[in-house]
């Protein structure tokens, strides 16, 4: 009969090979669509009037100038958007509230942060909408402002929500406040475990806002026909998600929504939220035309969501022999305009690569005139673990020892006991560090200002609900779909499970990802689940084309079930049944389909569990430029768990692009504010991300420790590659220079600045 | 029974106890045991959390078994990247559609 639906069924063995991507002809030949390549036959073109302001109330909005301009077919504004009750909603590591939601697409009473949605027009020509944007009369009473998360936590602060209240501490608040939420985990006792300590060492330090920077600004295009009936094509971490919310915000039946994901260019949990989506429906649902929204990069930077600034203190204690005693730290996340930071994660995973029997972690969550954070891959890991990777590197140095063999040496390992509660099943940080050390990298020579920095991650990894099929074409051939964005390699990915499952050849499977009609509900790409979950949907549906078969041949033979089996692309006849009858391949089925019970396929429908965390550690060598501050990644090399990579090329992009990202992070990349609150730097010339010249070849090494409870061993890999590097550059170039820099980025404006302090600006 | 802990805030709605003995065969009846202990926790465990199952988290596993010896630890839902909402609404609270069974 049909075996389990693991890879012991196939000849082929496509899983952990670099087989080509499936997406790849169309990419390199600008025949893919993104967001902005779809257009339909009529269609207006949508721009959205944003405040300039950080915080103003909404005296009043007259639409009719421009509504009277011709050629322009429908303006909406906040009266186009029922409200929202106030209803908390499961958002993953945080809570969401269609209050707060609705308010984000389109302001209400208020504009709280410089680019807020305040009206938006569609219109035959760009021109036109433009023009009409100017013709929009906004009565604003402009409100004092802040952006600085300590600022924002001060008494006195301008209050953004006059029905915030703190949630967490007792007494409970009377006044509203900026401080949304405190949370806290213990395990053990902390201050027990600092008198254990023959060392501490207590930092505070202060990381900038940061933007994913995907290439692909947001576009969507909608259109409504007369009957409510709604088709959206956009750029998307998640179509079903956007389904949902677009749903939710307009008043629509989720059946008449058809959401269709484009190809995507960069998401990094950036666009897990909705932003044009519900306009460019609302605008054409009034119009009855379609109408194409597409973001400027200046609004990307304005309108939507970067990650959270934050301030960060740790203090940690360690016994004189390396043992990790206590570790504690204060968090503080910026979370935009809306409550809903990642401090919730950050407070998770600060300590979660080490076995320390006494933590405390105490996070904030905190509102203030920006635009509301998105997620941005391991959201909330990357700053509070810098802090505390930081600290580490600062105790290895005070205690005399090697800082790898201080990691090593209080790893997390199968076992120990998270802060947060759980015990870890196998987990690979250890053969991460070792990977580490035993590279030629790591004892490579280094120079004068010259400096190498080694530091680990951790994140959790999800699973969740999802969908794929597959179906048996005519000629044998197999029909793929999944229901998750291919960001990260995922049809490649997907298609080599498939090959392996069927025991088909990998060219012979072609995937797509399927629209919001196509499949059930499937919850989006992000927390590192697409072919982690994806995978195991499929196991499922290959499950069932399996058990099909054999039924089929059963039938087809006269046999019974324990005399066929399927193996190697085929269903064989056992025992003395082999004497009388071939082996029917897939194609032979396919060829027979209708005569046999119609259209053969399987459909993996599930909420997948047992994802497993992932861990990593990197290393990187620079070089500081004493004369300008500048610093140069001149090696830099990442080892992580996978698990099983079932694509190793791809896993090692993720790996090597979390890694550039976390460089951007920490030496470059920020949000600059003026005193007037308008951000000063929403364009790449200004905004400096690291380009492809600026960082060497990363190195990936793969580690896999498998996941037992993925039939591969697979666990999702793209999140964790993001959260080392800040710590590691941060130790780099403590070593280079003799400086611990504590707040990012370490731009060379302040990497000047303190070595001037330090008397040291010259070769 | 298994040993049943929560984590972060959610001991504030339990008058501040943290740690509990429970016999439930499954997520969905641990819910059940919690809410009727505590009813100010319902409407949390409702929203979403994840649950740690000797070990290994789950999330929106209402039917996943817990043996008497297991360790339970009760903690905020984790998403990753997806730091966006799961399309909850009426009709979509997985514990109130299974109201009555």
């Amino acid at each position: 009969m049909a075996e389990n639906g693991t890879n012991g069924t196939n000849g082929h063995g496509y899983v952990g090979t670099r087989t080509i991507r499936p997406d790849g002809v169309d990419k390199v030949t600008g025949r893919a669509r993104f967001g902005a390549d779809f257009n339909l036959p009529g269609q207006l073109i949508g721009r959205v009037l944003r405040s300039p302001h950080p915080h103003a109330r909404i005296v009043k909005i007259d639409t009719s100038r421009a509504e009277a301009l011709p050629g322009v077919k429908a303006v909406i504004t906040r009266d186009d958007f029922a409200d929202q009750s106030s209803e908390f909603i499961p958002a993953g590591e945080m809570m969401m509230n269609y209050k707060d939601v609705v308010r984000n697409v389109m302001a209400r009473e208020k504009a709280l942060y410089e680019g807020h949605a305040v009206a938006a027009v569609a219109a035959t020509s760009a021109i036109i909408a433009r023009k009409a944007l100017k013709l929009i009369d906004v009565t604003y009473e402009v409100l004092p402002h802040v952006i600085d998360v300590v600022e924002a936590m001060k008494p006195g602060a301008p209050v953004l929500h006059d029905d915030l209240f703190t949630v967490g501490v007792e007494p409970k608040p009377d006044k509203p406040s900026n401080i949304a939420k405190r949370i806290e985990i213990t395990l053990g006792d902390v201050e027990a475990g600092f008198k254990k300590a023959d060392v501490v060492v207590e930092r505070e330090f202060k990381t900038a806002p940061v933007h994913q920077g995907y290439i692909e600004p947001h576009a969507a295009l909608a259109s409504v026909s007369e009957d409510g009936s709604t088709e959206l094509w956009c750029c998307t971490q998640g179509h079903f998600i956007v389904r949902a919310h677009c749903a939710r915000l307009l008043g629509l039946d989720i059946a008449k929504v058809r959401v269709t994901a484009s190809e995507i260019g960069g998401g990094f949990g950036g666009k897990t939220v909705v932003y044009l989506e519900p306009l460019a429906i609302a605008l054409s649902r009034k119009a009855k035309r379609p109408v194409k929204m597409v973001m400027s990069r200046e609004e990307v930077f304005k309108a939507s969501g970067p990650t959270s600034g934050a301030v960060v203190k740790v203090k940690m204690g360690a016994t004189k022999d390396g043992k990790f005693v206590a570790g504690y730290a204060e968090l503080k996340y910026q979370a935009g305009a809306f409550q809903g930071s990642p401090v919730q994660p950050g407070v998770f995973c600060a300590y979660a690569p080490y076995d320390i029997e006494n933590v405390k972690v105490t996070g904030y969550d905190v509102v203030s005139n920006r635009p509301k954070v998105a997620a941005y891959r391991a959201p909330g890991a990357p700053i509070s673990e810098f802090a505390v990777e930081s600290v580490v590197d600062e105790i290895a140095k005070k205690l005399g020892l090697d800082p790898i063999d201080l990691r090593m040496m209080n790893a997390a390992r199968e076992g120990t006991k998270a802060a947060y509660g759980p015990k870890f099943g196998p987990i690979g940080l250890e053969e991460t560090l070792n990977s580490i050390k035993k590279t030629e990298h790591w004892n490579t020579p280094l120079r004068k200002w010259q400096g190498r920095g080694v530091a680990s991650g951790f994140w959790f990894n999800i699973g969740g609900e999802t969908c794929a099929s597959l179906t048996i074409n005519e000629d044998g051939t197999v029909s793929l779909m999944a229901g998750t964005p291919d960001i990260g390699g995922l049809r490649a990915a997907l298609t080599n499970v498939v090959a392996d499952e069927l025991g088909i050849p990998y060219d012979k499977v072609r995937p797509i990802i399927g629209d919001t009609g196509s499949l059930g509900f499937t919850f989006l790409t992000g927390g590192s689940r697409s072919a982690f979950s994806g995978s195991m949907a499929i196991v499922e549906a290959a499950k069932q084309i399996k058990a099909e078969l054999c039924a089929r041949a059963c039938k087809l033979w006269e046999a019974k079930p324990d005399q066929v089996e399927f193996k190697d692309g085929a269903v064989r006849p056992l025992g003395g049944l082999a004497e009388k009858v071939k082996p029917m391949t897939i194609a032979d089925f396919a060829k027979v389909a209708g005569k046999t019970g119609g259209p053969i396929g399987g459909y993996g429908r599930i909420n997948a569990q047992g994802a497993g965390p992932s861990l990593g550690t990197h290393l990187v060598d620079l070089e500081v430029d004493p004369e300008t501050g500048r610093v140069t990644i001149l090696r830099y090399t990442v080892a992580q768990d996978a698990g099983k990579a079932l694509h190793p090329a791809y896993v090692e992009g993720q790996f090597q692009g979390g890694a550039v990202q976390g460089i951007g992070w920490a030496l470059n990349e920020e949000y600059v504010y003026g005193a007037d609150g308008k951000l000063q730097n929403a364009g790449f010339l200004d905004y400096r991300m690291p380009v492809a010249s600026d960082v060497p070849m990363i190195d990936a090494i793969l580690v896999e420790v498998a996941n037992p409870k993925h039939p591969y061993g697979v666990r999702g890999v793209g999140e964790t590659p993001i959260v080392p590097p800040l710590g590691a550059i941060a130790n780099a170039m403590e070593n280079a220079t003799g400086i611990r820099f504590t707040e990012l980025p370490m731009s060379p404006p302040k990497v000047l600045k303190a070595l001037k302090e330090r008397g040291a600006t010259t070769r | 029974m298994a040993r049943v802990v929560l984590i972060g805030n959610l001991a504030q709605l339990t008058g501040g106890v943290a740690e509990f003995r429970i016999s439930a065969t499954s997520v969905k009846h641990l819910f059940q045991q919690l809410a009727e202990l505590h009813p100010a926790i319902g409407p949390h465990l409702e929203e979403g959390v994840a649950v740690a199952i000797d070990g290994q988290i789950y999330q929106d596993a209402l039917f996943q078994p817990i043996a008497p010896e297991s360790e339970v630890f009760i903690l905020p839902q984790i998403a990753g990247g997806a730091a966006s909402p799961l399309p909850t609404g009426p009709g979509r609270n997985p514990l109130r559609a299974l109201d009555g069974l």
